[in-house]
C-alpha cells in the first residue's frame, strides 16, 4: 500500500510539471508586448519594465524562466504581484472560502443526488422516476450562470430566503444557495449515476444469492445493494470535489464571494501572470492529489482493485 | 416484499402448514410466463416433480427448457415482473410456498431450501469476504455472535474441504480459484442446514477434473445429511452416477420422468433418446456423433401439438396437432410422447 | 445506461434477464419478425424510433439546423438595427422577445445567434473527437511506450481545471488580435478541443484495446494486414458507438460552455453574436429587464437539452445490456 502511494506520487511529478509548464507558457509566452495595458491607460515607465523583466527573468528563454519559477515555488515562494503583494498571502486569504463553498456544494449534491438516485433506483418506473429524469435533464442543460442568476433573483432578492450576495467570512447558511448553484450540474449526474448503479446491481447475481440465503429484504438492500452501488458514486463525488475546489469562477462572481476563482479571474484580465500561475499551480496540485486519494479510496471500496 | 423479522430460528414444523408424511418437495402443474416487449413467453407449461429426503433428482434439459426457472420459482427468487406464476403449487413438506407469507418464505430460504448457483464468481458478492457472506446468515438468522459465526464459517469451509480454511475465510471471492469458489458457495448454502438443496448447473463453469470433485462432494454431503438434492444440468454425463431419478425438460414441460437406470437403458421419449445418442460413448468409438437437428422452439411461439415435433425423427401428423399427455411406462415412469410405449418396447 | 428513460419501456430490463428468451430469440417463425439479419445499428434504430424523447430531440435539432442555415426565413428584422428609444422594452406583438439595452430586437438576434452557438458545438465536438480519436487509436493499437507517452500527455491536459484552462488559453489567443467572426469561433473551438480531447482519447483507447483483443482482429494481423487497414477496417467501426454517444452529449455541453466563456467576457464577441454573448450583455440588467436573459437562456437550454436527450437515447439504444 505504502509503495503504491509512493509510486503514484512519483507518477504525478511529470503530469504536474507538464500541466504547470503548459499554464506558464500560456500566461507568459503570449505574443505582443507583455506590458500593454498593464499600467492602466498610460504606458508603463521604463524603470518599472526593467525591474519586472529582471525580477521574473523575462529576458530569459521561457523554459529557463519556468524552472526558475518552479525552483522558487518549491521553496514555498509564490512570488509577488506587480503591485508588490505576496501571491502566497493572497491565496491564503481567499482560498478558504472557496474550499468551504466546494464542500457545501458537494455536500448538497451528495444529499439531494443520492436521495433522488436511491429512491428512483429502488422504486423507479413511475411518476417519481419521470420527475427526477426531467429534473436531471434540465439541471444538465441549464448553464450554471443562468441557474445562478435566476436563483439569486428568486430566492435572494424576491423571496429573501437567502442572502443574495455573500461577503467575506460567510456562514454555512450564506453558502447554501451558492453551493446549490455550484453543485447543481453534478447533482444531476450523482442522481443518474446512483440510479443506474442501483438498477444494475439490483439485477446482479449476488443479489439473488442473498435472497436465496434467506436474508431479509431490508438487509439485502441496505448491505449488499447499497454497498456495491456506492463505489462509482463515491468516486464521482470525490473527483467532483477535486474539480470544484479548482475554482468556481462563475458562481463566486454571481454571489460576490471573495474566493480564489474571483482572484484568478481578475488576475487574468489584469495580466497578473504571477498570480495566475501561482493559483493555477496550486489548483493543479489539489486536483492531482484529490485524484490520487480517489484512486486509493476506490481500491479500499472495491477489493478487486489491486495495489499493483 | 414485506420485511421479515429475525425470528426464523425455531423448528420449521411448528405452527405452519407443514403436513407430516408429505414429500419433501412437490411441484405440481406449475405455469410461469415472462412478459416481455416481444410478447408473452410461456416458460413453464405445467411442470410437476417431487423430491424426497435423501434422494437426488436430476433435472435435465437444454438452455431455455425452463429447468432453472423452475428452481428459481421454488426458491421464490424469480424476478417479478417480468415473471408471472400463472398457476400451480410448490409444496415444501405439504405447505404451499406460493400461498405463504413473504416472511415465512424468507424463513424457509436457507433453512428449508438452499441453492447453489452456476457461476459462483458472480453469485458471490465481490466486495465482501467469503467469510462475511457465510457468517451473515448465521448472525442474522441464528443470532450468533461474530466470533461464533466466524468459527462456524471456518468449520463449513473445512467441511467442503477448502484447505487453509482459517485463512481463506478472510479472503474475497476473486482470490479463490473456480473450484474453490464453488466449494465456498456450497459451504454457504449449507450454513443453515437445509433439508433440500438445489444445485443449478453447479459444475458447468468448471474444468472437467474439478467438475467430478464437486459432484462427488455434493453427493457425499447429500448422503451424510440426508438432504433432498435437485441437480439441474444440461449434461447427461454429469448426472449418470449421482441421480436417483431424472426429469427431462423440453419447452417448459417434463417430457420424460424416470429412474436413472431405466432412463439410460431404455429412454421413453425421442428427445431423451436423442440426448443419449449425442453423448460421446467409448463403446461406439469411431462412429459419427449424432446431434439433434434444429433449435429449441421460441417460447414466444411454441409449436402446436407436441413441442418437439419439428425436431423429432418419429414425428407423424398427429404430433403436429395433438398435445401428448403423460404415458405411464411403469412405476413412477412417464413420457409425453404418443409413441412412448413403442419406444420402450423397441429394445 | 445512465438514463432513466427505460422507465417508459418496462419490459426491456426484464427481457435482458430471461435466459430462456435469449435462446428463443434467434429462431425463425416469430410473429411479425422476418428473419432478416439484425446488427447493432439496425437494432438500435428500431429501438430509437420508439423513444419519444429521441423523436422530440431530433425534431428540435433539425429545426435549429434550419434556423442556423437560413435565419432570414424566420425573421425579416435586421438583428443589428439599433433604436435606443425602445431600449429594454418588454416582449410585445412587434418583438416577441422584446428589445435589448441598445434597442435591438431580441428575437431576431436569437435567430441569427443560432448559427454561432451551433457552429461552436458542432466544430468543437468534431475537432475534439478527431484529435482524441486519432491519438486514442494510435495509443490503443500500438500500446507500449507510445501509449504511455500519449496517455501522460493526455493527463497533462486533463489536469487543467476546465473553465480556468479555457480562460487562460483564450486570454493568450486574444492578444493575437483577431477580429473576424470565424476566427473568433475558431479560437473558442480550439480552446475547447485542447481541454477536452483526453476524455475522447480515453474512450477510443479502451475501445481500441478491447477490439484489438478480438479474435477477428488477431486473425487479420496474423494474415499480415497492415496496421492502417486493421485500424480503419476493423477497429474504427467498433469504437464508433461509444464515441458517437459521447460526441452528441459533448456537442450540447460545448454550446453551454461557450455561453459560460462568453459570459465571462472571453468567449465569442461581436460580430459572432451567439446566445452566450447576448446573455453576457444582459448581465447588468437582469433584475430590471429579465427578458434580456430569459429568452436567449431559454433557447440555449432547449438546445442543450435536445442534444443531451439525443445522446442519452442513442446510448441506451446502443447499450446491449438493456435489450
Amino acid at each position: 500500500m505504502g509503495r503504491y502511494v509512493l509510486r503514484r506520487l512519483l507518477q504525478l511529478i511529470p503530469v504536474f510539471v507538464g500541466t504547470t509548464f503548459l499554464i506558464y507558457v500560456l500566461v507568459w509566452a503570449v505574443p505582443g508586448d507583455p506590458f500593454a495595458g498593464m499600467c492602466g491607460e498610460r504606458r508603463c515607465e521604463p524603470g518599472f519594465i526593467q525591474m519586472m523583466t529582471e525580477k521574473y527573468n523575462m529576458d530569459e528563454n521561457i523554459v529557463v524562466q519556468y524552472f526558475l519559477y518552479l525552483g522558487n515555488l518549491l521553496q514555498g515562494d509564490f512570488g509577488t504581484t506587480f503591485s508588490g503583494l505576496s501571491v502566497g498571502e493572497l491565496i491564503e486569504l481567499r482560498y478558504p472560502v472557496s474550499v468551504q463553498l466546494a464542500l457545501v456544494a458537494v455536500g448538497i449534491e451528495a444529499v439531494i443526488g443520492l436521495a433522488a438516485g436511491i429512491l428512483t433506483g429502488l422504486y423507479g418506473r413511475g411518476f417519481l422516476d419521470n420527475l427526477v429524469l426531467v429534473a436531471t435533464l434540465f439541471l444538465i442543460s441549464i448553464p450554471v450562470f443562468v441557474t445562478g442568476f435566476v436563483l439569486q433573483i428568486l430566492m435572494g432578492f424576491e423571496l429573501e430566503w437567502f442572502p443574495p450576495v455573500v461577503g467575506t467570512d460567510p456562514s454555512f447558511y450564506d453558502l447554501l444557495l451558492p453551493g446549490f448553484v455550484l453543485g447543481s450540474l453534478s447533482m444531476a449526474y450523482v442522481s443518474r449515476l446512483t440510479r443506474t448503479s442501483i438498477a444494475e446491481n439490483t439485477r446482479a447475481d449476488y443479489m439473488r444469492t442473498a435472497l436465496a440465503k434467506g436474508q431479509p429484504k431490508r438487509r439485502i438492500v441496505g448491505v449488499h445493494l447499497l454497498r456495491n452501488s456506492a463505489i462509482p458514486v463515491l468516486t464521482f463525488l470525490g473527483t467532483d470535489l477535486g474539480s470544484l475546489m479548482g475554482g468556481a469562477i462563475v458562481t463566486e462572481g454571481i454571489f460576490g464571494i471573495p474566493g480564489v476563482g474571483g482572484l484568478v479571474y481578475e488576475a487574468i484580465l489584469q495580466k497578473e501572470g504571477v498570480t495566475v500561475t501561482g493559483v493555477v499551480v496550486l489548483l493543479v496540485i489539489v486536483f492531482l492529489l484529490m485524484n490520487l486519494i480517489i484512486d486509493l479510496l476506490y481500491a479500499v471500496l472495491d477489493p478487486r482493485i489491486r495495489y499493483d | 416484499m414485506a420485511v421479515q423479522s429475525m425470528s426464523g430460528t425455531g423448528d420449521l414444523g411448528e405452527g405452519t402448514g407443514v403436513v407430516p408424511d408429505a414429500p419433501l418437495l412437490e411441484v405440481e402443474d406449475l405455469f410461469v410466463e415472462f412478459h416481455t416487449r416481444d410478447g408473452v413467453a410461456k416458460v413453464l407449461n405445467g411442470v410437476s416433480y417431487h423430491v424426497d429426503a435423501g434422494e437426488t433428482l436430476a433435472v435435465l434439459g437444454e438452455s431455455g427448457s425452463g429447468k432453472s426457472v423452475t428452481a428459481q420459482a421454488i426458491m421464490g427468487i424469480l424476478d417479478v415482473p417480468p415473471a408471472v406464476v400463472r398457476s400451480g403449487a410448490i409444496r415444501f413438506r405439504g405447505e404451499d410456498l406460493l400461498k405463504v407469507s413473504d416472511g415465512r418464505r424468507t424463513e424457509l430460504r436457507g433453512q428449508g431450501l438452499a441453492m447453489v448457483f452456476q457461476d459462483a464468481l458472480s453469485a458471490l458478492n465481490p466486495v465482501f469476504t467469503v467469510g462475511f457472506q457465510i457468517e451473515e446468515q448465521l448472525r442474522v438468522r441464528l443470532g450468533m455472535s461474530r466470533k461464533d459465526a466466524r468459527k462456524r464459517a471456518v468449520e463449513l469451509l473445512d467441511l467442503v474441504r477448502i484447505p487453509n480454511a482459517a485463512r481463506r475465510v478472510r479472503q474475497y471471492p476473486h482470490e479463490f480459484s473456480g473450484g474453490m469458489r464453488q466449494r465456498a458457495m456450497i459451504a454457504m448454502s449449507l450454513a443453515l442446514d437445509p433439508e433440500l438443496l438445489i444445485a443449478d448447473e453447479p459444475t458447468t463453469a468448471l474444468d472437467v477434473t474439478v467438475q467430478a470433485q464437486i459432484m462427488d462432494l455434493l453427493k457425499e454431503l447429500q448422503v451424510e445429511r440426508k438432504m433432498g438434492l435437485i441437480l439441474i444440468t444440461h449434461d447427461l454425463g454429469v448426472v449418470a452416477e449421482v441421480a436417483d431419478r431424472i426429469a427431462v425438460m423440453y419447452a417448459g414441460k417434463i417430457v420424460e420422468h424416470a429412474d436413472a437406470v431405466s432412463l439410460y437403458r431404455n429412454p421413453g421419449h425421442p428427445y431423451t433418446a436423442a440426448l443419449l445418442e449425442s453423448l460421446p460413448r467409448l463403446d461406439l468409438k469411431g462412429t459419427e456423433l449424432k446431434t439433434i437437428r434444429g433449435l429449441p422452439p421460441s417460447l414466444l411461439a411454441i409449436p402446436p401439438g407436441c413441442p418437439f415435433h419439428p425436431r423429432c425423427p418419429m414425428a407423424e401428423d398427429r404430433c403436429r396437432t395433438e398435445v401428448p399427455g403423460d404415458h405411464r411406462l411403469g412405476l413412477g415412469r412417464t413420457s409425453k410422447c404418443h409413441f412412448a410405449e413403442e419406444l420402450v418396447g423397441r429394445v | 445506461m445512465t438514463d432513466p428513460t427505460i422507465a417508459t419501456q418496462q419490459a426491456d430490463a426484464g427481457g435482458a434477464y430471461v435466459t430462456a428468451l435469449e435462446h428463443a430469440e434467434p429462431t425463425t417463425g416469430q410473429p411479425g419478425r422476418p428473419g432478416k439479419p439484425r446488427s447493432l445499428w439496425s437494432d438500435a434504430w428500431r429501438d430509437l424510433r420508439r423513444r419519444p424523447l429521441f423523436i422530440i430531440a431530433v425534431v428540435v435539432i433539425l429545426f435549429l439546423t434550419v434556423v442556423a442555415l437560413f435565419p432570414q426565413w424566420f425573421t425579416s428584422v435586421d438583428p443589428n438595427h439599433r433604436d435606443l428609444t425602445r431600449s429594454r422594452q418588454p416582449p410585445s406583438g412587434d418583438a416577441w422577445f422584446g428589445y435589448d439595452v441598445q434597442g435591438q430586437d431580441i428575437y431576431a438576434r436569437v435567430v441569427y445567434g443560432t448559427r454561432w452557438s451551433l457552429l461552436v458545438g458542432v466544430a468543437g465536438s468534431l475537432l475534439t473527437v478527431l484529435i482524441g480519436g486519432t491519438i486514442g487509436l494510435l495509443a490503443g493499437y500500438f500500446g507500449g511506450w507510445l501509449d504511455g507517452l500519449l496517455s501522460r500527455v493526455g493527463e497533462v491536459f486533463s489536469g487543467l481545471p476546465f473553465v480556468l484552462g479555457g480562460i487562460v488559453i483564450l486570454n493568450a489567443f486574444r492578444s493575437t488580435g483577431v477580429d473576424s467572426a470565424l476566427a473568433l469561433v475558431g479560437m473558442v473551438v480550439l480552446a475547447l478541443a485542447l481541454l477536452t480531447w483526453p476524455i475522447s482519447m480515453r474512450i477510443i483507447r479502451s475501445a481500441a484495446i478491447s477490439a484489438k483483443q478480438q479474435d477477428y482482429v488477431k486473425a487479420a494481423r496474423a494474415l499480415g494486414a497492415s496496421p492502417w487497414r486493421i485500424i480503419f477496417r476493423h477497429m474504427l467501426p467498433n469504437c464508433l458507438a461509444p464515441v458517437l454517444v459521447y460526441a452528441t452529449i459533448l456537442l450540447g455541453s460545448f454550446i453551454a460552455i461557450e455561453a459560460t466563456l462568453s459570459f465571462l467576457g472571453i468567449g465569442l464577441r461581436d460580430p459572432a453574436v451567439s446566445w452566450g454573448v447576448m446573455i453576457s450583455d444582459s448581465r447588468n440588467y437582469i433584475r430590471v429587464a429579465p427578458h434580456l436573459l430569459l429568452f436567449p437562456a431559454g433557447i440555449l437550454t432547449l438546445t442543450v437539452l435536445a442534444f443531451v436527450m439525443l445522446g442519452d437515447a442513442v446510448r441506451d439504444a446502443l447499450d446491449p445490456k438493456l435489450r
